[in-house]
């Protein structure tokens, strides 16, 4: 009997527990929370504020921008990596829209949105990549910022990317390793 | 005097007797039934938004991915759910003034997020982490279903620890190739387990510790 009424007091006190540890008294990351006036946990950083190891003093990579005009240079070198890189970030976040290949016809083009420009054209292939960096991060018409969702270094290389469609839109069979270009040749009939 | 007890009392007594026990047994069974059916861990159950957000239209029918709008996803712990302005980057344009897209409209104008309801919630004493699941060849689809066909978001899994056991001890079931982690639909090879061993190696999954219980109560 003892036992048994042990038993029941420590099941009914374990399931009291349970509660409290699972759902524990702190804020979870993008939980209501009416203490705050938009009603969020999640608290906004404040304006000037600069987190540890992010001073982005480097005005060229933060913002495209040597002292205000826009900057013709990647701040690194290009490597295959960053334009294999940049291919994903393009295809997540601009593809919906620029198309694929840039060309301006993405899906979302087709639902009815109003058409981008297309990348290649010329007065796009001419313009600095401070430029492109710009459009991503501040928005360019209609088109919304994606600073907060593509990092410094993604943006640079999508742009890089975008550099490598515009160059395969306007090649010829001459910028093809001769190696390489039979088989194209081939292929074609 | 008359007897006391009838003989039926026999039957009652037996049926108390056993009857007692299995009544007990019985409404265990149900209440554990019940604590483990689908209605209670609500899998398979569409659940009231604010928005009638559809996973169908915007990933299988216009082909966006998943990390449009869970944005975190491979760098941190958390998924993360879209904010207003990724929404309004198509809605500022497309379906502008469909009354279904109030709530999104209102939000962006207030400044407060929308609340969506949660769908997946594990206790607070369980640490989780998607980052390395992604990273590692984990696909939201092995955890999360078939996504792209839920016109309303739903549990595919009640998030038992056995099931988060089951991964951890054997993880070469159900890996992919790093690069099809978001392909919804992908299809499991027939030679699994040798791809598994070999993808095990290939990207340093450590499985030494993965069940020890504090990789998941910390
Ligand atoms: C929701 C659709 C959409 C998405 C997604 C999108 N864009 Fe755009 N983009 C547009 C539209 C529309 C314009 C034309 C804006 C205007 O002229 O008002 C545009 C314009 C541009 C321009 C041309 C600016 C100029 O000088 O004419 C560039 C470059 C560009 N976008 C790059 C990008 C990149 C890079 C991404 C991915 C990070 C991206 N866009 C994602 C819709 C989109
Ligand atoms: C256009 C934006 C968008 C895209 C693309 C998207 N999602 Fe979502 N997702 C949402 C929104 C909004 C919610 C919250 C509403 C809901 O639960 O349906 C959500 C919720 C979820 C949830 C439930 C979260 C919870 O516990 O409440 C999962 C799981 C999920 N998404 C997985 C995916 C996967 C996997 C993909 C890629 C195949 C994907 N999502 C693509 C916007 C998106
Ligand atoms: C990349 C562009 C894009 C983004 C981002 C996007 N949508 Fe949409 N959404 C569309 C398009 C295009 C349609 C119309 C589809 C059609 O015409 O077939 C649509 C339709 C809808 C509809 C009504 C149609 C239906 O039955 O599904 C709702 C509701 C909706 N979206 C909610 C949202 C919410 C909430 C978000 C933010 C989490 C969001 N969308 C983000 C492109 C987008
Ligand atoms: C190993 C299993 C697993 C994989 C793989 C996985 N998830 Fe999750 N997901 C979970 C669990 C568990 C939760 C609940 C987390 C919590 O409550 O803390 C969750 C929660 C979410 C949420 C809600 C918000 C959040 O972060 O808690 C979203 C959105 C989501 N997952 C999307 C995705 C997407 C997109 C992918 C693929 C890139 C993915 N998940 C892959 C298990 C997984
Ligand atoms: C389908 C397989 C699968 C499922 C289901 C799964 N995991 Fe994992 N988990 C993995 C793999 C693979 C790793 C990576 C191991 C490594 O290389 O460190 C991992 C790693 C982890 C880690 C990080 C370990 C560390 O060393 O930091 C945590 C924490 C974790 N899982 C928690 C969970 C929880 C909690 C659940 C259930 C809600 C879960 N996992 C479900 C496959 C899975
Ligand atoms: C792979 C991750 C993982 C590991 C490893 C793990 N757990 Fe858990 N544990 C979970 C999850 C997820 C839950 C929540 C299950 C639920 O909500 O039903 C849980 C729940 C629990 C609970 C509460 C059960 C309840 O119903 O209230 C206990 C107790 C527990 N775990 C003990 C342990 C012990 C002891 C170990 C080591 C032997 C361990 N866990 C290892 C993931 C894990």
């Amino acid at each position: 009997m003892k036992l048994l009424v042990t038993a029941l007091v420590l099941s009914v006190i374990s399931t009291g527990c349970r509660k409290g540890m699972v759902n524990q008294q702190y804020l979870k990351p993008l939980a209501e929370e009416e203490f705050f006036k938009d009603g969020s946990a999640s608290r906004p950083i404040p304006p000037h504020t600069v987190a540890r190891s992010h001073l982005n003093e480097d005005a060229h990579f933060f913002e495209g921008k040597i002292d205000g005009r826009l900057v013709t240079t990647f701040p690194a070198p290009v490597t295959r990596e960053m334009i294999a890189h940049g291919r994903e970030g393009f295809d997540i976040y601009c593809a919906v829209c620029h198309g694929r290949t840039g060309a301006g016809d993405g899906m979302i083009v087709q639902r009815g949105f109003p058409p981008p420009p297309s990348l290649h054209e010329e007065r796009l292939r001419q313009a600095p990549v401070g430029h492109f960096f710009d459009v991503i991060t501040n928005g360019y018409g209609i088109m919304y910022p994606y600073a907060s969702r593509v990092t410094a270094a993604d943006r640079w290389a999508i742009i890089a990317y975008i550099r490598a469609l515009q160059l395969s839109q306007h090649s010829t069979l001459d910028d093809v390793e001769p190696a390489e270009r039979e088989h194209l040749q081939t292929a074609e009939k | 005097m008359a007897q006391l007890f009838k003989k039926r009392a026999n039957v009652i007594a037996r049926l108390i007797i056993f009857g007692g026990p299995a009544l007990f047994l019985a409404i265990c069974a149900i209440i554990y039934g019940f604590g483990r059916s689908d209605f209670w861990t609500r899998v398979d159950n569409p659940l009231n938004q604010p928005v009638p957000f559809s996973h169908k239209h915007h990933v299988d029918g216009l082909g966006i991915d998943c990390r449009y709008c869970h944005t975190s996803v491979e760098q941190s712990s958390f998924a993360g759910l879209p904010s207003t302005e990724t929404c309004m980057t198509c809605h500022s344009q497309i379906w502008k003034d469909a009354p279904v897209l109030e709530p999104v409209r209102a939000s962006f104008q207030t400044g407060r997020p929308i609340q969506w309801t949660r769908v997946y919630d594990l206790p607070d004493y369980v640490y989780f982490d998607h980052s390395i699941h992604v990273n590692k060849g984990v696909s939201c689809a092995t955890c999360h279903g078939r996504v792209d066909e839920m016109p309303i978001t739903w549990k595919t899994q009640p998030l038992y620890m056995r099931w988060c056991l089951d991964c951890h001890r054997h993880p070469e079931e159900n890996l992919r190739p790093p690069q099809e982690v978001f392909d919804m639909q992908y299809q499991r090879p027939e030679n699994q387990s040798t791809l598994g061993r070999q993808l095990v190696l290939e990207n340093h999954v450590h499985q030494q510790g993965l069940t020890d219980c504090y990789t998941c109560h910390r």
